[in-house]
């Protein structure tokens, strides 16, 4: 194992007094953004509830043509992908450094895993035609029906473009990684990205029962 | 008979319902708290402009005061109180606007870019722009919008609700005296909004009779003139001018006969052209208008249709 | 390493070094820059469409463009100007100055948000020639979904400003709660500090529900969700249920940093300490709570429910009332003050005059039975005009002169100030009290043609419009002047306590040669130890 000495030395910030007033800062700061992500999907849930509560048949039938294998495994992995980026980020605050790669590539194949199956539930929907309104051409009993795949494309999408970032601020943290720069004593960026990525795992939490398993 | 003038009774229009009496003393109430309020806090910030100035005497402030128990208590209290009245005053009143009685008459409203529709289901009689109740008689209007939200406002009445696709608002007055009064959408719908008008007029319980049978369809009036009662009646003068200017849609002025050039092709405007405009306005649409004019089919009768086609002739 | 002695505007020098800078103070001055060209857009908008409403019928526009010119008015003035206007400019100039702070938690991402804000505002302005929308502001569906403007691109340059707006409030909460220096109590921080942290929580949220809102209406008017299309069982209200649990919280982001102001120019113009402190501080906190649960008084009319309404009533009533306390603690702090007439303080005394009015005839439109009447009257425009322009730029205008010496080390003309400020005054009252009266006359907004009985107020309207742009003209050419011509600014011409007064003119780079160190109230007048 290293020593903290070979890691990159942080310097702190100009306008910071100390080191623990720029961590408390940017956690604080992380978690204000993260009340607003929060608030920012809660209008699609109250949609999601106003329209559930109006056409409960609707969601019934809707909810058949989604696959709950593929939801589950997807759930599986991403909870996964949380564990091991809390992995990540001990590891980096006990300065092994070789293992925060590791737990971070690890990090990274399954939030790909996850846009690939996501990818083939996709392409099964705009094969059968089930896509929001303007472009549904798919079958079925309930006139409403767009209606839910509206909203699936909607929120599973934001959803989805939250991975595609989450992916872009893990290579950026496997970059600084093999740099050094994580340590016992400056491990800011992965911590914070930490509380991003379990937060995108946690709204998937939420729908995939919402979309995946009805009735 | 001429629509009543809004302008020129105080702060309100004149009212035409007893329920007005609510809102309208409430707002008086309202008014003369403000005023009294207002007067004092322009009295005081004056008076502390004068004594408090500035000047080689009064160069630091003289006291320091930052509580006052009894003073803080007072005004926070008594606005508290006032609000309260206030408020369970204007809900009261907005129920009784909101629930209309069970023996009310009647009325459909269809609110469409940009016309009122009425229609008196137990009369089997439909009218376009202007509707016609009879006085002392609750009326409940039951309404819904063809395309966007409209908002259907009676000024002289007080009452207002949203006109809304695919749901049912509604809305009851009773007019206690006669008299012809105004119709706004007060609810944005495009280009023609402020031209969505409508009159309402408040006859005599027998004069509403004879209105049924013989007013609402037009009698036997030459059909140059029915053309003309219809040309502002439907509401056609919000889109269609005769006097040449392009509107909304195209002049009538000098139309009828004149080639028409669509997207597919020239048409000339005939009798033919100008009837199947009116029940199915976006078949042969002329170029560079929006196909924004709703169909008239069902609305005009047969001998209306022919009216307007002979009042476009007369339109050279 | 920049010279730590420098005063900020020149050290160091150059576009480069104003366009890559992280300091709030550069910050804060770009963004003034911006929003007072979108104040100046908004505003000729706004006389064209006035002078369009001098005589009934049309004169010099269409009806599909004069829709287009309230339209876009509105949008600018929301999103482009008064949601940035204080706490962008003025709140990132002086927060963490009067905290004692050397910039804001995080500096990067407060010039982010700039940008961001720059590029929102390339899509609004874009969307003007790609067919400038015609919805109102407010988009409601489904008639933003079925026009043939361009809403999309309108509504992805809001959707952008939202994210600006955010950030700056995350920027703030942070700054307020890590960065006080040494003393900082939260009890000692000065009200202008309380009101934008009231603001910035407003901010964080409620800015996402409209990013969400707008993000639906894209969607629906390009590939569609349905949620809002009646045609598929969809339901156009909801629409508006989201979108005003946004718009009435933005009000307060609009209007608790005036307030802030008001607090600041009160004490320092009548030296006197602030009555009240802590209920000031606590109900900028208590208005922004109850902000999230009224939002519903803009739908008195649109068939929700009556007991809905009559909750919605209740709680509008209880927000009035704080503000209204507000009005009552700065006149109170007047009493037995030394009250100097600098213009600062003319704008306090026409923000008091004002705001009352708006404060008034909100409790009028808050009555479920009066709303009915006045909903979407002019009577509503009239208002929220006396609350917006006369509450927020009256307060931002009155912070912009307290704070000017202090922003750029130059004096501006007293006399032309105060002929500009009597020019807003009047030319204000003219364009709009006028409208109350067109309003309980039942005068529908929004409308390109009227009642010809309504005319002789329209005008008189309309000639309020050349006055108030008379005052504004006036106030660029005597800015401009003391930008490149004005006197030397004292250290603090006003006699003021907070700590943005106790540094340099024009302050240097870190704000303070040496960290202040915080000992007493920040208002603490007539006393001994106060460091003045």
């Amino acid at each position: 194992m290293s020593s903290s000495t070979e890691f990159v030395k942080h310097e702190v910030a100009h306008h910071f007094v100390d080191a623990e007033q720029e961590f408390d800062s940017a956690k604080l700061g992380m978690w204000t953004f993260l009340v607003q992500e929060l608030l920012f999907f809660s209008a699609l849930f109250v949609a999601y509830a106003i329209f559930r509560f109006l056409y409960p048949e609707m969601f019934f039938e809707a909810h058949k043509h989604l696959s709950w294998v593929m939801g589950g495994i997807n759930t599986l992995f991403l909870i996964t992908s949380s564990f091991t980026m809390v992995m990540a980020v001990r590891c980096a605050q006990t300065n092994q450094n070789r293992l925060t790669i590791i737990n971070l590539i690890l990090t990274l194949i399954f939030a790909c895993m996850f846009l690939v199956i996501k990818y083939f539930e996709y392409s099964e929907k705009f094969h059968h035609g089930l896509l929001p309104p303007a472009l549904f051409t798919g079958e079925g009993v309930a006139p409403q029906l767009p209606i839910f795949f509206g909203l699936y494309f909607a929120m599973t999408g934001l959803h989805g473009l939250h991975v595609l970032i989450g992916i872009g601020l893990i290579l950026w943290l496997i970059f600084r990684s093999v740099r050094r720069e994580f340590h016992a004593d400056y491990y800011t960026p992965l911590e914070m990205v930490g509380l991003y990525w379990h937060f995108v795992d946690l709204v998937w939490i939420f729908l995939f029962p919402l979309f995946y398993l009805i009735g | 008979m001429k629509t009543e003038k809004l302008v020129g009774h105080g702060w309100f229009p004149q009212a035409a319902t007893d329920a007005a009496s609510g809102p309208d003393s409430l707002f008086y109430f309202i008014y003369i708290l403000s005023i009294i309020l207002f007067i004092g806090i322009l009295f005081a910030l004056g008076y502390f402009l004068v004594k408090y100035k500035r000047s080689p005497k009064n160069m630091q402030a003289t006291g320091q005061l930052i509580h006052h128990p009894l003073l803080e208590v007072a005004w926070t209290v008594i606005p508290f109180i006032l609000v309260m009245i206030i408020f369970a005053w204007g809900y009261r009143d907005f129920l009784k606007m909101s629930i209309p009685p069970v023996d009310a008459m009647e009325l459909r409203i269809t609110g469409k870019k940009w016309l009122w529709q009425i229609e008196y289901p137990r009369y089997g009689v439909k009218t376009v722009g202007e509707f016609v109740v009879p006085v002392d008689t609750p009326i409940k209007l039951i309404m819904s919008s063809e395309d966007v939200i409209h908002s259907f406002f009676l000024p002289n009445f007080r009452v207002k609700r949203d006109v809304i696709p695919n749901r049912y608002t509604r809305i009851w007055f009773q007019a206690n005296r006669e008299g012809v009064f105004q119709v706004f959408c007060t609810e944005y719908c495009g280009a023609g909004h402020s031209e969505m008008l409508a009159t309402l007029r408040v006859v005599s319980n027998e004069e509403f009779k004879e209105w049924l049978k013989v007013g609402s369809s037009g009698g036997d009036i030459p059909l140059p003139q029915l053309g003309e009662k219809v040309y502002t009646k439907y509401a056609c003068n919000t889109c269609h001018s005769i006097d040449g200017k392009t509107g909304v849609g195209p002049t009538w002025k000098g139309l009828y006969g004149a080639n028409r050039v669509t997207e597919s092709g020239s048409v000339k405007a005939d009798d033919n052209y100008i009837r199947e405009s009116i029940i199915n306005p976006n078949a042969k649409l002329v170029k560079g208008y929006s196909p924004v004019m709703p169909s008239f089919a069902g609305l005009l009768s047969d001998r209306e249709i022919d009216a307007v086609i002979e009042f476009i002739k007369a339109q050279k | 390493m920049s010279n730590e002695h420098g005063n900020y505007l020149t050290n160091p020098k150059g576009i480069w070094s104003w366009l890559t800078t992280v300091d709030h103070k550069r910050i804060g001055l770009m963004y003034l820059l911006f929003v007072a060209i979108s104040f100046a857009l908004g505003g000729i908008f706004a006389m064209l469409l006035r002078l369009e409403l001098f005589f009934p019928g049309q004169q010099f526009f269409t009806a599909k463009e004069y829709n287009q010119l309230f339209t876009l008015h509105g949008a600018v003035m929301v999103f482009l100007f008064i949601i940035p206007s204080i706490p962008a400019t003025l709140g990132n100039f002086f927060l963490p100055i009067m905290i004692g702070a050397k910039d804001v938690a995080f500096p990067k991402l407060n010039l982010a948000s700039l940008y961001i804000y720059v590029f929102g505002a390339i899509f609004c302005l874009a969307s003007i020639f790609l067919g400038a929308v015609d919805t109102g502001w407010t988009f409601y569906t489904p008639y933003s979904t079925t026009t043939d403007t361009s809403v999309v691109t309108m509504t992805m340059g809001a959707f952008i400003l939202g994210f600006s707006s955010i950030l700056t409030g995350v920027n703030f909460i942070v700054t307020i709660h890590k960065m006080r220096t040494k003393g900082m109590g939260w009890f000692r921080m000065p009200l202008f500090v309380w009101s934008l942290y009231a603001t910035a929580v407003i901010q964080v949220l409620a800015t996402p529900v409209l990013g969400i809102t707008l993000f639906l209406l894209i969607l629906e008017t390009t590939v569609g969700v349905g949620i809002f299309d009646p045609v598929l069982g969809g339901d156009p209200v909801l629409f508006q249920h989201f979108f005003w649990f946004y718009s009435h919280p933005a009000v307060y982001i609009m209007i608790l940093p005036a307030m802030g102001i008001m607090s600041e120019l009160v004490t320092t113009f009548c030296k006197r300490n602030i009555f009240g402190y802590r209920f000031v501080a606590y109900s900028s906190i208590a208005i922004a709570i109850i902000a999230f649960l009224v939002w519903g008084h803009h739908l008195f009319v649109s068939g929700q429910s009556d007991y809905a309404a009559m909750i919605f009533s209740l709680l509008t009533f209880l927000v009035g009332i704080p503000s209204g306390i507000k009005v009552f603690n700065w006149m109170a702090t007047m009493y037995q003050g030394s009250i100097e007439l600098k213009t600062p303080f003319l704008y306090f005394l026409s923000f008091i005059f004002l705001f009352s009015i708006g404060g008034f005839t909100g409790i009028m439109l808050a009555s479920l039975s009066l709303d009915v009447y006045f909903h979407d009257t002019y009577f509503v425009v009239a208002h929220f005009h006396y609350v917006m322009m006369g509450g927020t730029v009256i307060a931002f205008l009155g912070g912009l002169h307290y704070w000017w010496p202090k922003m750029f080390g130059k004096m501006y003309s007293e006399f032309w100030a105060r002929i500009a400020c009597l020019f807003i005054f009047v030319g204000f009252n003219m364009v709009f009290f006028t409208q109350f009266l067109l309003g309980a006359k039942g005068m529908p907004r929004r409308y390109y043609n009227y009642l010809d009985q309504f005319q002789p107020l329209h005008a008189f309207s309309t000639v309020g419009t050349w006055v108030l742009g008379a005052g504004f003209f006036i106030m660029l050419f005597y800015m401009l002047h003391s930008l490149f011509r004005g006197q030397r600014a004292p250290q603090n011409p006003w006699g003021g306590l907070t700590l943005e007064w106790q540094t340099s003119t024009p302050p240097s780079v870190h704000n303070f040669d040496e960290t202040p160190i915080v000992t007493g109230g920040p208002y603490d007048y007539g006393k001994e130890d106060a460091h003045v």
